[in-house]
């Protein structure tokens, strides 16, 4: 099971988000022993604010290792940040954080 | 020697075929990138190619040490209504690396992008309808001391 980092803060009105996933993110072009590994990475993430969707991303194969991603919202302390992400594999995982 | 090899490569061989045969490997999970992202790909490139100068910032290195992890950053928290924000690199396979569709948040997003060799990347952002684009150029040193 993939792990999650979220560490949401809160810094004059607005909160930084930073979440770091752990994912191997297999592009399904690499090679190990002549076999190409196969795909393996998040091809989808939403962020939860308070319950509504501000983030809806995208994510291709391309986006590193272990995924970090940066995201800044107007909110206070003590918000709600919710991440869900889903791969191409249909694995799912899911992370919620209370704003510092 | 060789009637080892054989041996063994008949073998996988064979192992590779009755998994196709059992539906393990679905040609989705082979090829790297889905269909749908291909076609958000596409447009993210004719996108691009029509886009204007944008007036936010894009930090990026000029020179990335490690390919694997190149990061990025675009700031564009001056701009109202940033509906999406997207990088793309010229280069790989798939140019685009990520979208990110932004409902309320900020116009601020950072992240580290893979890149198989030195290339354009391309920042998009959508504010308010229109697309602009500003563009870098990040070179892969793998290997150390590369051109």
């Amino acid at each position: 099971m993939a792990k999650i980092k979220l560490k949401p803060k809160a810094r004059k009105g607005v909160i930084s988000i930073k979440a770091l996933i752990k994912h191997p993110m297999e592009t399904g072009f690499r090679k190990k022993k002549g076999k190409l590994v196969p795909a393996n990475h998040i091809d989808h993430m939403v962020i939860l604010h308070n319950g509504n969707k501000i983030i809806d991303a995208d994510i291709g194969s391309s986006v590193s290792k272990d995924p970090y991603f940066k995201f800044k919202v107007a909110g206070a302390k003590g918000d709600t940040i919710e991440l869900k992400y889903k791969d191409n594999k249909g694995k799912t995982g899911s992370k919620t954080a209370k704003s510092k | 020697m060789e009637r080892r090899l054989f041996l063994k490569s008949a073998m996988a061989g064979s192992a590779v075929a009755t998994a196709v045969g059992a539906g393990l490997l679905t040609p989705s999970t082979v090829f790297a990138a889905s269909a749908k992202f291909k076609g958000l790909s596409n447009t993210a490139v004719s996108n691009a190619t029509s886009a204007g100068k944008g007036s936010f910032k894009f930090k990026a290195p000029k020179i990335a040490e490690n390919g694997a992890k190149v990061p990025m950053e675009v700031n564009a928290s001056k701009m109202s209504d940033v509906t999406n924000i997207s990088f793309l690199v010229q280069e790989n396979s798939t140019p685009l690396a990520a979208s990110f569709n932004l409902s309320g948040a900020v116009g601020f997003v950072s992240t580290r992008i893979k890149m198989g060799k030195t290339s354009e990347v391309d920042a998009l952002v959508t504010a308010g309808g229109s697309t602009t684009k500003v563009t870098k150029e990040v070179k892969v040193t793998i290997g150390g001391c590369g051109g």
